[in-house]
């Protein structure tokens, strides 16, 4: 009961056109168009060859050789990056696929009343409590390093992120009057899942992709700094960052410039994500 | 009260259990075998056969799974094959670095998170709110082993306040915990921005509580308001971020001890995965999924000290 | 007692600022008690919540709020703007001078605390006295609004009570310091009704006892009828018409007083012609 819930109807307007959340959503719109545009790009077009050695260009600073320097190996290290930002992207994009298609099954699953809820939930419970790393080390000595290893283990942890947000919000949809009337007619749970749940959760899945794929390239990054991701030559983040540890007083570009590519990726797709949440759910967008 | 311990205790066993389970059967469809591993390729099918039979290995997987699970409860969880030493002996002496690193993390996560997100609150749209929104987003964005990184590039080799890796064992209590003093930090700060952004949206909300009102009424100050009514009844959601935090921050210890090679747990689980040391691999696994679990059953106990409401219900 | 003279009190909004209370005088006497009516909306919460200077940061004013302060003994009364008065000095106010019972018992209280600290706590802001004292003050206080077994329920949490017993407990809140001037904005209206009259029975005997001056705001006719010896009406931030709380309800002179007292029962707009003092209860 605050002051102006009491005022008659103009504050409302305030939702109209430019709402709280468009700054995000602009901001981290462009981030991203940004780092897409930048990994599409290196499939067709590195300011140089990201694996072609030249020792004797090694360790140089950003702008005596190429925009942001050289490697220990005298690669380029902005071509790296640029190719980086590819494999890094497609690694986060398959492990959030994995989660977010296994995920909601579950939880559009565990809503619909199914007598599987409490044993599906369990077993969210039982994988969110194996962290990606973790995983990750296991599957490493199963399937050596690799895009596999870490798209597994990332999507898997991601499963119970996915299928709670789902549950709850499903759920609250299954509450509702319409649901009922659905059933009164004689729909079944699952045709009442299509056509009712799913488009009505939408939003909040994509805002959860959104975030996760944000999740996702942080832990890519973990993983290849470890040596769990793709295998040289492909160059990745991480092991950008881990290779320059040597030359952290000799060579400093090495180790901030994929630290910051990473910072910029991942606040992008986190903005975008706040963005779209003030919009898609109803939850946030009743509080903002 | 009682009967909502014990359900949350059996919900504990459960997943305990899924998750051994969970673990044992990706072990055991890794290729290689111990003892083949142990005695390297120069190895005699018999003597081979005599080192599977001593190991237990020959014995059926569930029978294999049952001993593992006992081991697990007693301590007793077999020989590492690179170390040759006990596993359990090996984990407690490496958790004797990851569990204090982790719960200093956890200290200055909230110790910085709390007064931020609080500060925030007191004015929504002021400048302190401005600058823990920007430390909430720019936390959560970079990776805990970069800043790592760069707190050894500037304090540690730059301005030679603190040591760039090692650890000289709690022998040396002062120097020890010179050395956690780092990569606590790298750990703390992702943690604190995402705790920052819950404390200060929950304090937000329970600032517009009646409640507070009636202690403004009363005579309170804001401080008073804020830190005595609204800041306890705020804490749940933010206990519930540290809780769902525990495995991100394990995942983190991971990373970060091995930047600042520090002998702990991730440091021991990556080192076993060179060196393919299953067993190793298997049980480390395990302990750190049991701290998760058991973390999220602390949490849950959590709430009822904070929240009376929650203390007679169920 | 207190002068409230020409206030204002505006939001900004996107065309403008918005009036929620626009040009209101009226005055309370020591041991007076004032009713204000109106329906939700019609300014009379925000108009209490600046007398106690609650108003949401946004809020701008304009007008006084007059008090009269007898904290220096010996002196002329001293007379004192309360729109004027910086968060210090209002800190010092709210709880020792003016005491304030909310709507909500649901929510009005700390979940997180029990009933006997949260009277403490307002006991202990004023005066320096200690915990165990506090305390035993809370508990006369608790027995004073009559709750059962006060000496269990002042270690019960907000959540263990009723809401006729919560409410007891904002009585005693208000009353801890037995202030001068008591605001109770709409305190029987979430209440069943026949916990209803036992509040206003509490209140009613507590007023008289202690004293006090009352400003009783409510949309019940019948409450204010029961409690209140004069009466303001407002309609949307305007004072339509003030006067003794008899002459209001049974000669309104304003269209608007009319149509309230028409949209009344017929019943209790019986009793309301007849004796005004004892139509409580009956009206909701």
């Amino acid at each position: 009961m605050t002051a102006l819930a009491k005022l008659p109807g103009p504050v409302l307007r305030l939702r109209r056109g430019w709402r709280p959340g468009s700054a995000a959503l602009l901001i981290g719109g462009i981030l991203t168009a940004c780092l897409v545009g930048i990994a599409l790009t290196s499939l067709v077009w590195t300011p140089e060859d990201p694996a072609r050695m030249r020792i004797l260009q090694k360790l140089k600073g950003p702008l005596v050789s190429g925009l942001l320097g050289t490697d220990h190996l005298g690669r380029d290290v902005a071509s790296m990056l640029m190719r980086g930002a590819f494999n890094s992207l497609t690694t986060a994009f398959a492990a959030v696929a994995v989660g977010a298609v296994l995920g909601t099954l579950a939880g559009v699953a565990a809503a619909a009343g199914s007598k599987f809820d409490a044993v599906l939930m369990r077993i969210c419970d039982a994988l969110f409590a194996l962290p990606p790393i973790l995983s990750a080390i296991m599957l490493g000595a199963l399937l050596g390093p690799g895009a596999l290893t870490a798209i597994v283990a990332i999507g898997v942890f991601m499963i119970p992120v996915f299928a709670r947000v789902t549950r709850g919000a499903a759920m609250q949809i299954w509450a509702r009057e319409y649901i009922m009337a659905a059933r009164m007619a004689g729909k079944g749970t699952a045709r009442i899942t299509v056509e009712h749940v799913l488009p009505n959760i939408a939003g909040q899945i994509i805002v959860q992709v959104t975030i996760q794929l944000a999740m996702a390239i942080l832990t890519e990054a973990g993983l290849s700094f470890l040596g769990l991701g793709l295998p040289p030559p492909a160059p990745t983040w991480g092991r950008m960052l881990a290779e320059s540890q040597t030359y952290l007083l000799q060579a400093p570009h090495l180790a901030l410039a994929p630290g910051l590519a990473i910072a910029v990726a991942v606040l992008g797709l986190n903005l975008l994500g706040d963005g779209l949440a003030a919009r898609l759910d109803p939850r946030r967008r009743q509080a903002s | 009260m009682l009967r909502h311990l014990l359900r949350r205790a059996a919900g504990f066993a459960v997943t305990f259990l899924l998750i051994s389970i969970l673990v044992f059967c990706m072990m055991e469809i890794v290729p290689g075998d111990p003892a083949s591993a142990m005695l390297g390729t120069s190895a005699t099918p018999e003597t081979l056969a005599a080192l599977r039979a001593q190991m237990g290995l020959d014995a059926p997987a569930a029978i294999r799974y049952l001993r593992w699970l006992g081991g697990l409860m007693t301590g007793s969880m077999g020989l590492s094959y690179t170390y040759g030493v006990p596993v359990g002996g090996l984990i407690l002496e490496r958790l004797a670095v990851t569990l204090p690193l982790t719960g200093l993390a956890v200290l200055l996560a909230v110790g910085i998170a709390l007064p931020l997100g609080v500060t925030a609150a007191a004015r929504p749209g002021g400048v302190a709110d401005g600058a823990a929104t920007l430390y909430a987003q720019a936390g959560i964005a970079v990776p805990n082993f970069w800043i790592g990184l760069m707190l050894i590039m500037v304090v540690a080799l730059g301005l030679g306040w603190l040591p760039a890796g090692g650890f000289p064992g709690w022998g040396e209590p002062a120097a020890a915990l010179r050395a956690l003093l780092l990569p606590a930090l790298a750990l703390a700060i992702p943690q604190s921005a995402v705790l920052t952004r819950v404390t200060r949206a929950s304090v937000v909300e329970v600032m517009n509580e009646d409640f507070v009102r009636t202690a403004r009424a009363k005579g309170a100050s804001v401080s008073r308001a804020l830190w005595r009514h609204a800041v306890p009844n705020a804490l749940v959601p933010v206990i519930t971020m540290l809780g769902l935090q525990i495995s991100f921050l394990i995942g983190g210890a991971v990373l970060v001890e091995n930047v600042f090679t520090l002998p702990g747990m991730g440091r021991l689980a990556w080192q076993a995965l060179a060196q393919r040391d299953l067993i190793v691999i298997q049980n480390v696994v395990m302990v750190f999924a049991t701290i998760v679990i058991a973390v999220n059953l602390g949490v849950d106990l959590l709430y009822t000290v904070v929240d009376p409401r929650l203390r007679r219900r169920a | 007692m207190l002068a409230i003279r020409n206030l204002s009190i505006a939001f900004p909004g996107p065309d403008g600022p918005v009036r929620v209370v626009d040009d209101v005088s009226v005055e309370v006497g020591r041991g007076e008690s004032l009713g204000i009516v109106g329906e939700s909306g019609s300014g009379k919460s925000m108009l209490s919540l600046a007398t106690i200077g609650l108003l949401p940061k946004s809020a701008r004013t304009s007008g006084e709020i007059l008090l009269e302060s007898k904290d220096i003994p010996g002196k002329d009364i001293l007379v004192r703007n309360i729109l004027a008065m910086g968060e210090h000095e209002l800190c010092g106010l709210r709880g020792r001078r003016i005491g304030m019972i909310f709507q909500e018992p649901m929510t009005a209280l700390n979940p997180a605390m029990t009933a006997g600290q949260q009277i403490a706590e307002g006991i202990r802001l004023h005066r320096r006295i200690g915990r165990a004292e506090a305390r035993a003050e809370a508990l006369r206080l608790l027995d004073r609004v009559r709750i059962p077994d006060p000496s269990r329920r002042i270690d019960s949490y907000p959540h263990e009570m009723s809401g006729g017993q919560r409410q007891r407990v904002g009585i005693a809140i208000a009353l801890a310091l037995k202030p001068d001037l008591l605001i109770a904005d709409e305190p029987t209206t979430a209440l069943d009704v026949t916990v209803q009259k036992e509040i206003l029975d509490i209140l009613d005997e507590l007023v008289a006892d202690l004293g006090l001056s009352l400003i009783l705001i409510s949309h019940d006719l019948g409450v204010i009828a029961r409690s209140t010896d004069r009466t303001l009406v407002m309609c949307r931030g305007r004072a339509v018409e003030a006067g003794p709380t008899e002459t209001v309800l049974r000669h309104p002179t304003a269209q608007y007083t009319r149509d309230l007292i028409a949209a009344l029962p017929r019943r209790a707009r019986a009793g309301l012609g007849d004796q005004p003092r004892l139509a409580a209860g009956g009206t909701r």
